[in-house]
């Protein structure tokens, strides 16, 4: 007995060691003034920057994290947390706006507003009219990465997918819109068909395409390919660089019949009580350091003209990093489908991974 | 005297004041909250639906199928596995030792998620496992991504769960007893069949209750080992929580889920109630 | 033959060890991994437990992980002792009325439980470590009771009531007589509690607001982009500290040979 009490001492010493140090790393800060609640896809921002912000404003962060931009809906829509900004995805963003869900980005208090070129507002225009709501934070495309050394001529084309000669070694999307995505551009149709039957059609080759598939993941499939689990796999241009840094034998390709185009941005809530504060935050990411910073993080491809200025020339040219004109002229962004539609889709999605 | 015993317990009895009010406001309360959504459409008006959907949808009823199917096979090769491990720690005598019992918890306090991973990184197919089974010269397995993985996820994280309770009940019974047995001449299988066992049977089902349960309601595990394919029932609610933004549905497969592991488990309960002990711990 | 059987018997145990340990040792590999990524072997380094030290998220959740465990199974015993002295005062009747509900958040899946109690407070009180901690408490007690309870049982309730007579009061009888012999049972409930709040992943998951992360959330949401090698270093500490606890409390308790079983030992 004496030695269980001896080990609760030991345990409380620990715990008010680690308290005592949780207060001295209190200590010092600047006072708090105010706090904003940020939702954004899961290690999106480089965690440094948050408490620099917090330092340099004395504007605190809750931050949130969602894998999906549905998954993001649902925790903003359930309202048990109340968010003052959101990031997510071209189609969501559009969806929301479309809701009313937004306040308009008050843009003359942005001091950076424009290091982000100006061909990512004229993109991000095409789900937001007039540039009132959104700001573009990452960009990329959708695309095939895949090991040079395991396929036996040069990957080009969705087909590969299909055709059966990768079965078993094969990773696709766990999302339904990038899944769907792929078969409509393999089948010729727009990514944004509206047609119930092309949809039906994507279905049933996903579907048949199903056994062939290795697993349905995120962005953990990058880690799949690098280690030789799997010969390719559907990603976000960002992983690809990522895994290519991993294994030189890994190349990213945007198949010719043409792919997504992938805009990720931010944005401000109507619950959002002090437009000011929100605005300083988004500010902040726009800032040239910051943005380099959260680059270096996460390696998507960045919208601030800045930061790209800052890359060393290789990285410049490299397609995953940097997509190019040519690259990206069969893409198409991610629009928001009509109910109805959406409704299929969720239903088939939800039939084919239970299949 | 015997009327002041009965006072003084009716006044004890007030001590479990707090207790009881916790038990409404945490225990009670949430599951009428739940029960609530369960019985209303998103519109809020009244409806079963949501209850009997677990049966009627082939998604659910696929998805119950599998997780029954998880837990029943987890739960047999927990047991399989355990009375072996704890009668070769009996045989070697390391049952009066705590140290027998440290190799057993240990594992638990490493990370629950992590330790799953971990056994990603060894099944998949080009993982340790394949490694090892390539280097000795027999053939790669392919199990990434397949129910058995998702099995062998369930097991590892549940054993320790399985094999407590049976070696804190084996380790308890009177050695004298199994002397006995032996001297009437009873075989060592005899001896197992006869005494040991059935003297083992509360920390089999309290062993049950705990592996059970978990296996039937995780999504953790078949998230991580399943790679997306296999969904057990625990995803989808999880999904309708999380991704549908579903809570009717969600809250009508939860609380059918919960009558479910109830009903299943309802049997060791009242043996747990009248023994008046539990095995476990 | 019974060689035979030693023999067996050993390699049985080491073969279930190995089982049981061959995902630890791959973590604690992998927390001395150069590569960030956890596919790729990029030589032996010490950095992530330097790094670890500086690592502000991570240091916050473990703060809060830690305080979280502490306080709810402090706050579980505080509840939970006087709860079981009191349900085992009680009729018969009422006796097993209070220790089905005690079971119900033991028997109930974690979905269930977790979601029950977000969809509960999302009523009236706003996500945050308070609901975390709410719900920890919970699903504490039951463990706390049932550890307690039979203690209470095996208790001569008469030594108390004759100090009682001999003039004692309430708070010293209680002090002096009682907590000693439920001390056992306190501890050992007082580790499950514990236990299972540094444990938790899945009632956290759904109970919890914007900015609280436990260890747990914080890995399953690094699960995508690939956990921090500093996360492997700081559960290898974990792992070897609480290893080494237990290591020693068992070498003191072999040492001293008690006469009965070490109550510990069933933690």
């Amino acid at each position: 007995m004496s030695i269980s009490r001896k080990m609760i001492k030991t345990l409380l010493a620990a715990a008010c060691l680690m308290a005592v140090c949780a207060l001295f790393t209190g200590c010092g800060k600047k006072k708090i003034i105010g706090e904003l609640t940020v939702i954004n896809y899961g290690e999106y921002l480089d965690p440094d920057m948050l408490d620099l912000f917090t330092e340099e404003t004395g504007i605190k962060i809750n931050y949130e994290e969602a894998l999906t931009p549905e998954e993001m809906y649902t925790k903003y829509s359930s309202g048990a947390i109340k968010y003052d900004l959101v990031c997510t995805s071209d189609y969501m963003m559009q969806k929301m706006i479309k809701d009313g869900e937004f306040l308009q980005i008050p843009w003359d208090q942005m001091e950076y507003k424009d290091n982000i070129g100006k061909k990512y507002y004229e993109y991000a225009a095409m789900f937001d009219e007039g540039n009132k709501y959104c700001l573009p934070y990452f960009w990329g495309t959708l695309g095939i990465l895949y090991n040079t050394k395991k396929v036996s001529k040069p990957v080009d084309s969705w087909d590969v997918l299909f055709n059966g000669e990768y079965s078993g070694e094969i990773i696709m999307q766990n999302s339904m819109r990038d899944t769907f995505m792929v078969a409509l551009k393999y089948l010729g149709y727009s990514i944004n068909t509206t047609n119930p039957d092309e949809i039906r059609a994507a279905y049933d080759l996903l579907l048949k395409q199903k056994s062939q598939v290795q697993a349905y993941l995120v962005d953990e499939a990058r880690d799949e390919v690098v280690a030789g689990n799997a010969v390719m796999a559907v990603i976000y241009s960002g992983e690809a660089y990522l895994g290519h840094e991993y294994n030189n034998d890994l190349a990213y390709v945007i198949p010719k019949e043409g792919s997504n185009v992938w805009f990720d941005c931010w944005a401000i809530t109507k619950n959002c009580e002090n437009t000011e504060f929100a605005a300083k935050f988004l500010d902040f990411l726009c800032r040239e350091d910051v943005a380099a910073a959260n680059f270096e993080y996460i390696y998507y491809s960045t919208p601030n003209t800045k930061v790209i200025e800052g890359l060393d020339e290789e990285d410049r040219e490299n397609e995953s990093l940097v997509p190019s004109e040519d690259a990206t002229k069969n893409c198409e962004v991610c629009l928001q489908a009509p109910d109805d539609i959406t409704a299929l889709m969720n239903d088939l999605w939800k039939k084919l991974k239970s299949e | 005297m015997n009327e002041d015993k009965v006072r003084n317990g009716n006044r004890r009895s007030l001590l479990s004041g707090p207790y009881a009010l916790w038990i409404a406001g945490f225990t009670i309360l949430p599951l009428i909250v739940i029960m609530k959504y369960a019985l209303t459409d998103k519109t809020g008006a009244f409806t079963t639906a949501n209850l009997t959907a677990i049966f009627t949808d082939p998604i659910n009823r696929k998805a119950l199928w599998l997780s029954l199917k998880i837990a029943v096979g987890t739960t047999l090769i927990c047991i399989l596995l355990s009375y072996p491990m704890v009668l070769a720690m009996k045989h070697l005598g390391l049952g009066k030792k705590g140290f027998s019992l440290f190799i057993i918890i240990l594992p638990m306090w490493m990370n629950f998620i992590l330790r799953v991973l971990a056994w990603q990184m060894i099944l998949s197919n080009n993982g340790l496992l394949n490694l090892l089974l390539t280097t000795l010269g027999f053939e790669p397995v392919r199990i990434a991504n397949t129910e058995t993985a998702i099995m062998i996820g369930s097991v590892y994280d549940y054993l320790p769960y399985m094999m407590l309770p049976i070696f804190t009940a084996i380790m308890e019974i009177n050695e004298d007893l199994i002397e006995a047995a032996k001297d009437l001449g009873a075989g060592g299988f005899t001896v197992f069949r006869k005494v040991i066992f059935p003297l083992s049977i509360p920390g089999l089902l309290s062993g049950f209750v705990m592996v059970f349960v978990p296996s039937m309601t995780s999504f953790v595990i078949a998230d991580i080992l399943g790679g997306g394919k296999l969904q057990l029932i625990g995803n989808i609610i999880e999904q309708e929580f999380t991704t549908a933004n579903n809570w009717p549905a969600g809250s009508g497969l939860s609380v059918m889920l919960m009558l479910l592991v109830l009903i299943s488990t309802a049997f060791t309960m009242r043996r747990k109630t009248e023994g008046r002990e539990s095995a476990l711990w | 033959m019974k060689r035979l059987k030693d023999f067996a018997s050993g390699i049985y145990i080491g073969l279930i060890g190995l089982f049981l340990y061959a995902p630890i040792l791959v973590l604690i590999i992998l927390s001395f991994n150069k590569s960030r990524s956890r596919v790729k072997w990029g030589g032996f380094t010490f950095d992530w437990y330097v790094k670890l030290f500086a690592n502000k998220q991570i240091k916050e959740a473990l703060i809060t992980t830690v305080i979280l465990a502490l306080a709810s199974a402090a706050i579980a015993v505080l509840i939970g002792v006087p709860g079981a002295l009191g349900i085992h005062a009680m009729s018969k009747r009422r006796y097993k009325v209070m220790m089905a509900f005690t079971n119900i958040p033991m028997l109930n899946a974690d979905i269930v439980t977790g979601i029950a109690l977000m969809l509960w407070f999302v009523h009236f009180i706003p996500l945050g470590f308070g609901s975390v901690l709410l719900a920890h408490i919970t699903f504490n007690i039951p463990y706390v009771i049932l550890s307690v309870m039979p203690r209470i049982q095996q208790m001569n309730i008469s030594v108390y009531e004759a100090t009682r007579d001999l003039g004692a009061g309430p708070v010293y009888g209680f002090f002096k007589v009682l907590l000693p012999e439920m001390m056992p049972g306190i501890i050992s409930g007082f580790f499950m509690a514990f236990t299972m709040s540094m444990d938790d992943f899945v009632i956290t998951y759904f109970t919890k607001g914007a900015g609280v992360n436990t260890l747990s959330t914080m890995i399953y949401g690094q699960i995508r982009k690939g956990i921090k090698p500093e996360m492997y270093a700081l559960s290898t500490l974990i792992f070897l500290a609480v290893s080494a606890i237990l290591l020693i409390s068992n070498g003191i308790s072999a040492a001293r040979k008690a006469p009965k079983q070490n109550d510990e030992e069933r933690i």
